[in-house]
Parts: structure tokens; sequence; C-alpha cells
């Protein structure tokens, strides 16, 4: 067991950065971001769950478990390190493969098919990308003020190797009608009670013709772990977490759009107050608006507030940069709290949705608090915002980071 | 109390709810026990102070109606009034 007093939060601890991430994780230490609600960095531990790393447990039932930042240093995230987010705590605690179906059904399909999971991989052609799932609710602890919900810190996200099929392949068998404005998602989980909202989500029809969005049952060459939606989970690359369905069971075609409490009111963001986001023009009210896409973002994940660095000696500033989907073009890097911005050395190109690497040398040439910020710019030219966009889920925190080195 | 253990062990087997829920302790005063009967039935107990300390009594109490209206939790209306006053008193704003 680890204990509560072992676990440290928002401490800088500069000799850590030398340990790996299982080390630091079987001394029980995790970084957490200081913005955090008091309460919610008292209540987190490193837990393990089956098949997992131990992760920051947010809660337990529903199971909501973190990455730690020190998962997050590399472009592909570990299966075994990946995130865990459930709505509601009906969940199968496993999966017969031989015996899961999805049926794809509703209003505006011509025909309704089945499946089971051996078909679906011998009918279709396989399809795969890498893309970030990132929670809607990612950095939601960091909201100032606070806001109600799972208090995440950074890593409530990851990036993987994603491969099935694609969703329009099998939306074809049953026959897109015309008239189709939605497809509706519903996977083998549900609530505890019988009066709780069963967790289903839609997204545009054209959306889920798009030759993108997949039914994954594979993530970085292993079958999904059980946590991450066993067999199949829906993958919407650019999208946040919501669209991507665990468990998948039901597919529904449908002529009018989903209204239930998953679509509204839950998953809103103000009408108008995030520039460039995707529009969903079925679920829009002139008051909000489903969140859609991931704003442009980066991570440091290097160095923390506070760390001790030396006169002369280089530090690396690196970390991951991501979107929805148009691509990372430019990281700039400043150690001057903002006066002046240089361009990082960026990593491989994995696609646009993937993360990007990026990397940066700083050699502090004075003692003092040097002030890093790390800024991503997508294709598009969106980058990242000097003040947080205060909306009531805490969602889209893209505040660039002010990180401070004290250099002797 | 012994019910709404016997609900989350329950809850448990049926659907393989991870191992640690145990630990987590709320504290002791008036109302906790409504809290323990009601809230227990769908999450543990651990989400409160996750939340804490930044509501009020007033916004404990939405986030109750919340639960009843959004997530159709079963909490008897005479319940509502204890149980924020529970949270705001030992997980309200500081």
């Amino acid at each position: 067991m680890i204990g509560r007093r072992r676990f440290i939060a928002g401490a800088t601890l500069p000799a850590l950065a030398s340990l790996s991430p299982l080390a630091r994780a079987a001394k029980g230490l995790a970084w957490q971001p200081a913005e955090l609600p008091a309460g919610a960095v008292e209540e987190a531990v490193l837990e393990k769950l089956p098949g997992k790393v131990p992760l920051i447990k947010r809660t337990y039932r529903p199971p909501n478990f973190e990455t730690p930042i020190d998962y997050l240093g590399t472009e592909i995230t570990p299966n075994d390190a990946f995130f865990v987010r459930y709505h509601l705590a009906g969940i199968p605690q496993a999966i017969d493969a031989k015996a899961w179906r999805l049926k794809v059904a509703g209003d505006g399909a011509r025909q309704p098919v089945q499946f089971d999971l051996a078909q679906l991989k011998r009918e279709f052609e396989a399809a795969e990308i890498v893309a970030v799932c990132q929670c809607s609710g990612n950095r939601r602890g960091m909201s100032i003020p606070h806001v109600q919900g799972v208090e995440w810190g950074v890593g409530a996200m990851g990036n993987a190797r994603w491969k099935g099929i694609r969703l329009r392949d099998v939306l074809n068998k049953a026959g897109v009608g015309g008239d189709a404005v939605e497809v509706a998602f519903n996977g083998a989980d549900g609530p505890a009670l019988p009066t709780t909202p069963d967790f289903a989500k839609s997204i545009p029809v054209e959306r889920a013709l798009d030759e993108h969005t997949l039914i994954a049952f594979e993530m970085n060459g292993k079958p999904l772990p059980h946590w991450n939606g066993f067999p199949a989970r829906l993958i919407v690359p650019g999208w946040t977490g919501t669209y991507w369905v665990k468990h998948l069971t039901e597919i529904e075609v449908r002529v009018k759009p989903l209204a239930n409490f998953w679509m509204t009111p839950a998953y809103r963001i103000p009408a108008g107050k995030f520039a460039n986001v995707d529009r969903f023009p079925t679920q829009e009210t002139k008051d909000n608006q489903p969140i859609t896409d991931i704003v442009v973002n980066s991570l440091v994940t290097s160095i923390r507030d506070g760390e001790r660095v030396r006169r002369g000696v280089p530090v690396k500033i690196e970390g991951i940069a991501w979107d929805g989907g148009r691509g990372i073009r430019d990281v700039e890097v400043s150690v001057d709290g903002g006066r002046s911005w240089v361009l990082a050395q960026l990593g491989r190109d994995l696609g646009p949705y993937s993360f990007r690497m990026f990397h940066h040398a700083f050699v502090p040439k004075e003692a003092g608090t040097a002030v890093v910020m790390v800024r991503a710019f997508n294709t598009r030219g969106d980058t990242q915002v000097s003040e947080l966009i205060f909306n009531p889920a805490g969602y889209h925190n893209n505040v660039i980071p002010r990180i401070r080195l004290e250099v002797a | 109390m012994r019910r709404s253990f016997l609900v989350a062990a329950a809850l448990a087997l049926a659907f393989g709810a991870h191992a640690g829920e145990e630990k987590v302790r709320i504290k002791e005063d008036t109302g906790a026990d409504k809290v323990r009967q009601n809230c227990n039935a769908c999450h543990s107990l651990d989400y409160i102070r996750l939340n804490s300390p930044f509501l009020d009594e007033k916004g404990w109490e939405a986030a109750v109606n919340k639960m009843i209206k959004g997530y159709g939790a079963q909490i008897p209306q005479a319940d509502v009034k204890p149980i924020a006053e529970y949270l705001g008193r030992n997980y309200g704003k500081r």
C-alpha cells in the first residue's frame, strides 16, 4: 500500500529527474500542478489498476486514473500508463470477445446489421492512425476559479497508434440514408442505477463518414486494455475523449440529434467563446455548443517549476505539443518570461493528430530566476493563450506555462 | 451505514470495482450517515474531498440537486439539506 504521506504533490525534487518513471512510481511520488484544489492533492494516491502501472488515482468508483507526467515525455504513451476515465460505475469486469457483438441500426440506416469481432476483422480493410486521446476535462483542476468535476491535472490524455477498421465501411453495410444527421454510440458500460442516463454520445454524420474515424481493436500493437475499451472503441481523431466511446456495442444512425444528458447539458462550452473550434451544428444552441476538437497545446515534461539548475550547464527543455488535427507547425520557447522567443527543434512527425516532441537546450548565463515559457502553433496559426478562458466545465485550458528555474 | 456498505460491496462484486475504495474516509459529523447512504449508491466518496474546498453550502446543494436531476440519483428530498450542510461545513470553501 502506498501511504498518503509518501505521496509528494506539487513539490520540486530535482534529484528525481534522474529516476525512471517506474523508479519514481515505486517511491510513491508524482508531480502535480500547483493550481489543483487542495482536496484533490490530498485525495491523490498512486494506485495500480489491474494491467496498469501505478497511476494517479482521482476516484475509485467509477475509476478515474491519471497518467503521471513522467510517462508523457515520449511520442507514444505506453498502454499500461494510459489514463482511465469512466462516468458510470457499471463496468463489465471482463468482456468475452467471442460473445461480443456490434449492432448497427437506427432510423437513418437502411437496414440493421450485426457483426462479431472476427467478422469485423475479416470483412473490413484494416486502418490505423496515431492520435491523441484527451479527456475534455484534462486540466480541469487547474481552472481558477475551481469548477466541479474530476479534478484532473495534466495527464488525462495520451497518444497511441490505434488500429482497427474505418467506421464508414461498417456504416455503409447498414446504408446511411440521405436524411441522417448524426451517428450515436453506446458501450457495454452503464450506470449503477437504472434511473441514471446511460452514457451514449453522437457525432455529426460527416465526421462518422470521415476516413480517419475508426473502430479500433488495437492500441500500440496490442489488444485494447480493458480499461481503455476492450474489445473495440471509437476513435475520433482530433476530437476530445468524450466521443471515443469504449466497449462499443451499438451504433445508431439518426435522423434527429441525440438528446440525452451526456450531449446536453454535459460537455458544453459557451457559444462563441473559443475561436476556431469545429462546429457541430445539429447540437448547437443560442447559449452553448458541444466541445469538439482539441485546442492547440503543449506540455513541458523535462523540468518542474522551482527546479534548481547551474550556470553554464545546459538545461533540456523538452516536451510534447499537439492539437485537434491541423498539426503542429512550430513550438517556441522563452527563457526570459516571454520577452523573447526562439524556435524549438521538433521531433518526428507521426501525423497531424499525434503528439509532436520538441527540444531546446537552454544554457543559463546569470544567477537568479529564469522564467521558461513554451507555446505551440498549429499549421493554421492557432496558439496557446496567456490568460485562461474560463468556462463552467473547465475545458480547453491551454494557458502558456511559466516555469521558474532557480539558477545558481 | 450498513446499507451503504452493502450497496458498495454489491457493486464491487457486480462490476469488479477497484480495491482501495475501502480506504476512503469522510469526516465524522452530523449528516455523514446520510452522505454514505445516498452518495455511495453511484460513486466512491473520494469525489467529495476531490472537489474541495471551493464550494460553499449553496454550491454543494446545487451539486446534490445536479445528482438528482442530471444523474437520476434517488436521494430523498428531506436528505438534500442535511447533506449540503454536512458538505458545506466539512468540505466547504475555506
